[in-house]
């Protein structure tokens, strides 16, 4: 075990390397480490720099903000123990994202999907309506998995069908509509979800490469997520094909 | 993102989106509102997702003859009868309803094989009144409240300004509050934004501390502004540490109290030093302490008394494990498969950041600071029977007229200590009642939003414009994430489990050297996109601020209450098993309570904070009248 932690950084503003030593500590992460640099922003040469930004929160892998890449893989940065990683430790920020600053990139992209999927219950309002429906522990424990989904990010940064211009909505929003089409109310709008899957950028673009679920922190089970919705939406095209709803506009076709 | 103030009529402003926030958004939205809702982070990032163990209501699905009224009992009697009593009672009787609103929403809460919601037990109560989501509780119900949100957004109600930070209220010569000035982080642009009313879900300022339970974004900063901008920070001196947390170098991570409310036991070994692993000790030669001690309530005492008790095991008997300061939490008697599936999500946080399995070996653990009793003082109406007014705009209100705040910044609901599972319910009542006085406020304010003169936002601009200027040319010798990490560290030597006065007095003077060293910083960075630097010298002086009045406020209570303990200062124990029975120990408690239950006001002046004790509105008619805390 070596006394200090070297790290290099991809910087932007204007873009280069820059390469860290710092004092080696029990239990640290790539987070500590890099708070570490904060109080002293010197590089492993002497040279006085500003400290790397980026993103991080909860520091237990909870609230998605830190994913970057490290040593050329995407995980969450808070969870990746120094005491696992081989040095010298590479840190670069995600590529399928624009780009904000050091490590920082913007996600915007992926709420909005979010906002395309309708990923959410309907609920009449918040007033006092009684309980809700009830539910077996075995549907409990499906949608518990899916809707810990952190909006990370990991999934499209591994994802071949994702690019920075490419339209393929990703694993994790696929992943939320199922989650709200296997809900007893959420299920009385899931053929509005599905539609928003079905034209480019949809579930069919999917390669099913699988990356997705192996990048996944939180063990999301992405493929069959994945497989599961494009059943659905299969049999949705179906539907809207034979009782096509003039009211609905455009006539939708099987892709 | 830029838009004319002046083009819509009526517009709300909430700054943060945890549960509070989100909470406040949603009702206004319902009402039809329009909302602006700032953020540092994207509002799914909230540190609101941290909450592991659930969240509380009397629903008395076990049997047990649970009912709000017990609810309101266990909190007011856990805060120490430190708190207005209606808003309590609102909260608790609103409390199944928001379990059954939150399931409605889509919450994956657990289910008993009936497929009905399940329940489990929490610290300082005897009934199983906590709904909850696997371990990660918090994150279920803020992601429930943002997908609302964004349904909102999506119909054009709300709007969303993440990466956005609030830099204060903007004030009108009348001394109400019109507006914010906020800084957009990615490009450093500051802004000024007009509103009919404006609240504050800014969370806790659980960074004061250096290393705690908390989030890193949890800095308090916009509470420490608002303050020293006038609003009064009440019971600052009420800071809860947690008895079960496993130390970190970054961060002390969350062992939920769940784990003890599933089952889970701490204890130590019997013989001093003990080298041999945890699992290797034989249960006759452990010491269970809390159950000894408390034998009612066992490991599931109110959090100030078990961290208490954790405190003095290690440091007054030194008997932490393996002579260090830790003792053990031990879940390891608990099928795996239920451990799985009731706490997986915080077994996987011990295995992830220890190594080291928890099914197999008992957990280490340690106290950790955790959650913010005081905060922003807000005020409350209620009829003559102790009930709330509905959409009276005096809920939630600050001293400052317009400004509210909810959620764990504000000081209403937890008293000297707050119970487990209790701050999510405070965050959504908070939200509920608090949507419906802004509009109220708005309605009978007199100057409305469009009027709000353009010479005054400009001037908040202008102002906020300045200050940063200088800090982008600040280069000094000093680092202020240095003095950050020595404040916190400062902060928890001397204002945690324990506190004493000359300790105290040392620390306030250390503040105001760390203030001064303020001024002598480098910004570190003059990059005007994402600058961090320069947005945490300006957050750092805001907490200093938090912190200086948080030793002031201790330092003045010379007394023990919940969180808030000098050895100085301690009640002598009752002689009787039931306290009442004891005529001399009910003459001093009622002693100290003439003197000292009181809320603690604190406000900002240049020399400092001035703090003045005062006296609970509603113990003139009290729903429960107080009475001696003891859990043996
Ligand atoms: C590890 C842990 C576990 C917990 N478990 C439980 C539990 O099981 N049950 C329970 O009841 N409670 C629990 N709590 C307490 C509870 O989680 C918090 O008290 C609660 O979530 C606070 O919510 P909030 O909405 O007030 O603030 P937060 O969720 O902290 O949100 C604050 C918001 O304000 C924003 N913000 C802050 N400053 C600014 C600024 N200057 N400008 C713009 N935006 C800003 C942030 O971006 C964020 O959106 C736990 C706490 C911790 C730390
Ligand atoms: S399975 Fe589909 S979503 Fe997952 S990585 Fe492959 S192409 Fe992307
Ligand atoms: S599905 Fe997994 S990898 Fe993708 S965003 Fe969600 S948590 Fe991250
Ligand atoms: S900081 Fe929240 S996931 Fe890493």
């Amino acid at each position: 075990m070596t006394e200090k932690v070297v790290v290099r950084i991809e910087r932007s503003h204007p873009h280069r390397w820059e390469e860290f030593h710092v004092e080696r500590r029990p239990n640290a992460n790539v987070i500590s480490v890099l708070m570490q640099i904060q109080r002293n922003p010197l590089t492993a040469d002497g040279q006085r720099t500003s400290p790397p930004s980026w993103d991080a929160a909860c520091l237990e892998e909870v609230c998605g903000s830190c994913t970057m890449n490290v040593n050329g893989r995407v995980r969450q940065a808070c969870s990746a123990l120094i005491d696992h990683l081989e040095q010298p430790i590479t840190l670069s920020p995600m590529k399928k994202f624009p780009l904000v600053r050091d490590l920082a990139v913007d996600r915007q992209k992926m709420f909005d999907a979010l906002k395309r999927v309708r990923a959410w219950i309907p609920i009449d309002g918040t007033y006092d309506l009684g309980p809700g429906p009830r539910q077996a522990p075995e549907d409990q424990e499906i949608n518990y998995v899916l809707s810990t989904c952190m909006t990370c990010g990991c999934c499209l940064e591994v994802c071949p069908q994702v690019g920075e211009s490419a339209a393929f909505i990703g694993a994790a929003a696929i992943s939320q509509t199922r989650l709200f089409n296997n809900h007893p109310t959420g299920r009385m709008n899931a053929s509005e979800r599905l539609r928003a899957l079905m034209p480019e950028g949809g579930v069919a673009d999917c390669g099913k490469a699988a990356n997705c679920v192996q990048a996944c922190p939180k063990n999301i089970p992405l493929t069959s997520s994945i497989a599961e919705m494009a059943r659905q939406t299969t049999r949705q095209a179906l539907r809207d094909w034979f009782f096509h709803d003039e009211s609905k506009g455009s006539v939708i076709t099987v892709a | 993102m830029r838009y004319d103030a002046r083009a819509m009529p009526e517009r709300y402003i909430v700054v943060g989106g945890g549960l509070a926030g989100l909470m406040t958004v949603i009702k206004l939205a319902e009402a039809g509102k329009h909302v602006d809702v700032f953020s540092i982070v994207p509002v799914k990032r909230s540190h609101s997702v941290c909450a592991q163990g659930g969240i509380n209501g009397a629903v008395n699905t076990k049997g047990e003859g649970d009912h709000p009224d017990i609810h309101v009992k266990d909190t007011l009697k856990g805060g120490d009868f430190l708190a207005e009593q209606p808003p309590v009672r609102g909260m608790c009787h609103a409390a199944p309803q928001i379990i059954y609103l939150l399931d409605r929403m889509g919450v994956p809460f657990n289910r008993t094989s009936e497929g009905l919601l399940d329940f489990r037990r929490f610290g300082g109560t005897l009934h199983h009144r906590t709904a909850f989501a696997g371990a990660s509780t918090g994150q279920q119900l803020l992601y429930a409240l943002d997908e609302q949100v964004r349904r909102y957004e999506s119909e054009g109600l709300v709007r969303k300004f993440e990466y956005w930070e609030y830099l204060s209220f903007i004030k009108d010569e009348q001394g109400a509050c019109r507006g914010i000035a906020a800084i957009d982080l990615r490009t450093m642009q500051i802004e000024a934004f007009a509103a009919d009313a404006v609240c504050l879900a800014t969370g806790g300022p659980g960074i004061v501390y250096g290393r705690s339970t908390n989030s890193t974004i949890n800095t308090g900063s916009a509470n420490g502004r608002s303050y020293m901008d006038g609003a009064i920070y009440a019971n600052a001196e009420f800071v809860q540490v947690h008895p079960t947390a496993i130390p970190g170098e970054d961060k002390h991570r969350l062992m939920s109290e769940s784990a003890r409310g599933e089952g889970g036991r701490v204890w130590v070994p019997k013989q001093k030093g003990d080298k041999r692993l945890g699992r290797e000790i034989p249960e006759n030669e452990r010491w269970y302490f809390l159950e000894e001690k408390y034998p009612k309530y066992g490991n599931l005492v109110p959090r100030d008394v078990g961290s208490r008790e954790i405190f003095s095991v290690v440091k007054d008997l030194g008997m932490g494990v393996g002579g260090e300061d830790v003792v053990y939490l031990d879940v390891t008697h608990i099928p795996a498969a239920t451990l799985d599936r009731k706490l997986g999500g915080i077994m996987e946080i011990y295995e992830k950041f220890q190594g080291v399995d928890p099914r197999k070996n008992p957990m280490k653990i340690f106290p950790a600071v955790h959650y913010s009793m005081g905060g922003l003082w807000v005020d409350y109406e209620a009829d003559g029977k102790n009930d709330l007014v509905p959409g009276s705009p005096r809920q939630q209100s600050t001293n400052i007229p317009g400004l509210y705040a909810t959620g764990e910044c504000d000081y209403a609901y937890h008293g000297a200590n707050r119970l487990g599972a209790n701050s999510l319910l405070s965050c959504i009542y908070a939200g509920m009642i608090g949507g419906p006085a802004m509009i109220s406020h708005a309605r009978n304010a007199a100057p409305k939003k469009g009027d709000v003169p353009a010479s005054l936002l400009q001037g908040a601009k202008g102002q906020w414009a300045e200050r940063f200027d200088k800090i982008y040319k600040m280069e000094g010798p000093e680092n202020p994430y240095l003095i950050g990490q020595q404040m916190g560290e400062l902060m928890v030597k001397v204002s945690t489990v324990v506190k004493k006065n000359p300790e105290l007095d040392d620390a306030v003077v250390k503040i105001q050297e760390m203030k001064e060293r303020w001024k002598k910083c480098s910004v570190l960075d003059t990059g005007r996109t994402l600058n961090q630097s320069a947005t945490y010298l300006n957050q750092l002086w805001n907490m200093l601020e938090i912190a200086h009045l948080n030793l002031v406020a201790s330092r003045l209570r010379d007394e023990s209450r919940g969180s808030h303990y000098k050895p100085e200062f301690v009640l002598p124990k009752p002689k009787t098993s039931r306290p009442q029975d004891d005529k001399e120990f009910m003459a001093a408690w009622k002693a100290r309570n003439d003197k000292w239950l009181k809320n603690s006001m604190g406000k900002w002046t240049s020399q400092g904070p001035s703090v003045l004790f005062q006296d609970l509105q509603s113990l003139k008619n009290p729903i429960l009248a107080p009475e001696p805390r003891h859990y043996d």
